[in-house]
């Protein structure tokens, strides 16, 4: 009896231990993904859905971060628009907007002839016939304003506004920054309420992973039970199920990431060419880099904690009744 | 080796199992569980693979108490104690191989050493040329001498057995039982429930008998 028990007592030594526990790791990992790849339709179905799950929040974080640097674009634009009266010369213009320099409120001013603007209008295209139609120019001449930035917040452009409608050239002022401020406000919105749809599909995803791995689990009741009798760990049983809701976490995020970045690649064509309609050199931009980090991160902690949900609610390890 | 003390097993549906149990095993001898179907035998080996508690009373094997042993570490006591049943309760889908190398992938023991002592179990049941068979390509009686490999592959002190050759014909018992007192040479615990009592007589060794739950005979050492 001695002998077999020193015998025994020859297994791993100490300073091997953490080799074989990455290693068991590394092994049950592959296992894993090997028994995933053993029943590819169901795989692949719940990678599918938890794929799709994440890509739309994904997708509406993509569109509201373009339509926010296309609105960035359009910052560049003049604060304010003002026209002139039609009785107004270009030799008036110059000197008007030598003169509007020299207020505190305006940093630089443009001034638009109405060639330039009849130029710019017909370099827009679209409107070649309508301007063939017409003798006379009918544009007026336009001072693009761009305040100095204390002057730049609302309020202040309005106070602004109603001082230049005060000078006997004025026509009419139309302010471009104030649209385009709702315009961030509105993407916020749509920023937040998509941060919204990502948590409640994300409870979906853990719904989903939950679940598979629970079907996993019974389909795999019996070689628990003979593991948890020939002296498996809790933890011994419980890993493989942890690292399928991991990798179920990882297909399902790289899935989303496929989907958003081919979505990307087949509107970049029509976005451009909107874009040069409008002589923008906009160019619609994938999830980025820190994104598809956190795209990724966020499936695999969700495929995590849904197999750990489901592990711990159905597996009770070795305990006898 | 293996010790119970006024144990009282009782189910809710059938009442009670055991009643009162006491006996001692030293360490290396191979005993005998003998009585009809329901006299508690597979209650007994339940109760000392910690598959299920005791009632009332303490059993205390290989130097622990099972009673105050923690949550954690019956998977450790488990690895001491190798499992036979009559249904052999191997994986259909692994093969003989990897059926066997289970108790040691679980105890994480590197791949080497596994296929080193796996072969090594499979050679003592006679079964080394069918490592790579599936466990329904086999026999019965094979079928049997891989649970039993499996028991054994991680050298534990105590064998249980529960009706190993319950399915099996006179010869291939035979062959089981002599493949147990081989164990039994080489200083292995032994507990072998089975109602053969032909063949238990013919083997002389100590012999406890249950009877609806009660140890109405014990025929200590031979």
């Amino acid at each position: 009896m001695a002998t077999q028990r020193t015998r025994r007592r020859r297994g791993p030594r100490l300073l091997d231990l953490p080799g074989i526990w990455l290693s068991q790791h590394w092994q049950t990992a592959l296992e894993t993904l090997g028994r995933l790849r053993e029943t590819p339709l169901p795989s692949a179905m719940t990678v599918a859905v938890i794929g799709i799950s994440l890509a739309l929040p994904a997708a509406l974080y993509v569109m509201t971060e373009n339509l926010r640097t296309m609105a960035g674009g359009w910052d560049q634009t003049a604060a304010i628009s003002l026209f002139l009266r039609f009785e107004a010369d270009d030799t008036h213009a110059e000197r008007l907007s030598q003169d509007l320099t020299t207020w505190p409120e305006v940093a630089r001013v443009h001034l638009i002839t109405r060639e330039q603007a009849l130029e710019e209008f017909r370099a827009l295209g679209g409107f070649e016939e309508a301007l063939e139609q017409i003798t006379n120019n009918p544009l007026p001449i336009v001072l693009a304003i761009y305040p100095t930035p204390t002057y730049a917040a609302p309020d202040r452009l309005e106070l602004l506004q109603n001082k230049l409608l005060k000078l006997p050239e004025a026509d009419f002022a139309r302010m471009d920054t104030l649209w385009l401020q709702r315009f961030q406000a509105i993407l916020d919105l749509v920023q937040s309420g998509s941060l919204l749809l990502g948590g409640l599909l994300g409870v979906g995803v853990l719904l989903i992973v939950g679940n598979t791995i629970r079907l996993e689990i019974l389909n795999r009741r019996i070689e628990i039970e003979i593991s948890e009798l020939v002296g498996a760990t809790a933890a011994f049983i419980r890993r493989p199920f942890l690292y399928a809701g991991a990798w179920y976490g990882l297909l399902g995020g790289t899935t989303a990431w496929l989907l958003v970045t081919l979505s990307v690649l087949l509107l970049q064509q029509p976005v451009s060419r909107l874009a040069s309609l409008y002589r923008s050199e906009f160019q619609l931009s994938g999830l980025g880099f820190a994104a598809t980090g956190i795209t990724l991160g966020a499936s695999i902690l969700l495929g995590l904690v849904g197999s750990w949900i489901a592990v711990n609610r159905h597996l009770r390890g070795a305990e006898p009744q | 080796m293996i010790r119970f003390e006024h144990v009282f097993k009782r189910y809710p549906e059938r009442g009670e199992a055991l009643g009162n149990v006491n006996f001692e095993i030293q360490a290396g001898e191979m005993v005998f569980l003998t009585g009809h179907s329901g006299a508690g035998k597979s209650t007994m080996l339940r109760l000392i693979g910690l598959i299920e508690r005791p009632t009332r009373g303490q059993i205390l094997v290989n130097g622990r108490n099972l009673a105050t042993l923690p949550r954690r570490q019956i998977p450790y006591y488990r690895r001491e104690v190798g499992m036979i049943f009559q249904d052999h309760r191997l994986l259909p889908d692994r093969s003989v191989f990897d059926n066997v190398a289970l108790p040691l992938v679980v105890a994480g023991v590197g791949q080497k050493e596994i296929g080193r002592r796996v072969r090594a179990a499979l050679d003592q049941v006679g079964l080394l040329s069918r490592e790579r068979a599936t466990p329904v390509a086999l026999s019965g009686g094979e079928q049997q001498r891989v649970g039993i490999a499996r028991a054994v592959v991680g050298r534990p002190p105590v064998l249980v057995a529960d009706e190993p050759t319950g399915n099996l014909d006179p010869d291939l018992s035979r062959e089981i039982f002599e493949l147990f007192e081989r164990f039994h040479y080489v200083g292995v615990t032994l507990l072998i429930a089975t109602h053969d009592l032909n063949l238990v007589q013919s083997m002389r060794h100590r012999t406890i008998t249950l009877d609806a739950g009660r140890l109405v005979n014990d025929t200590g050492d031979w």
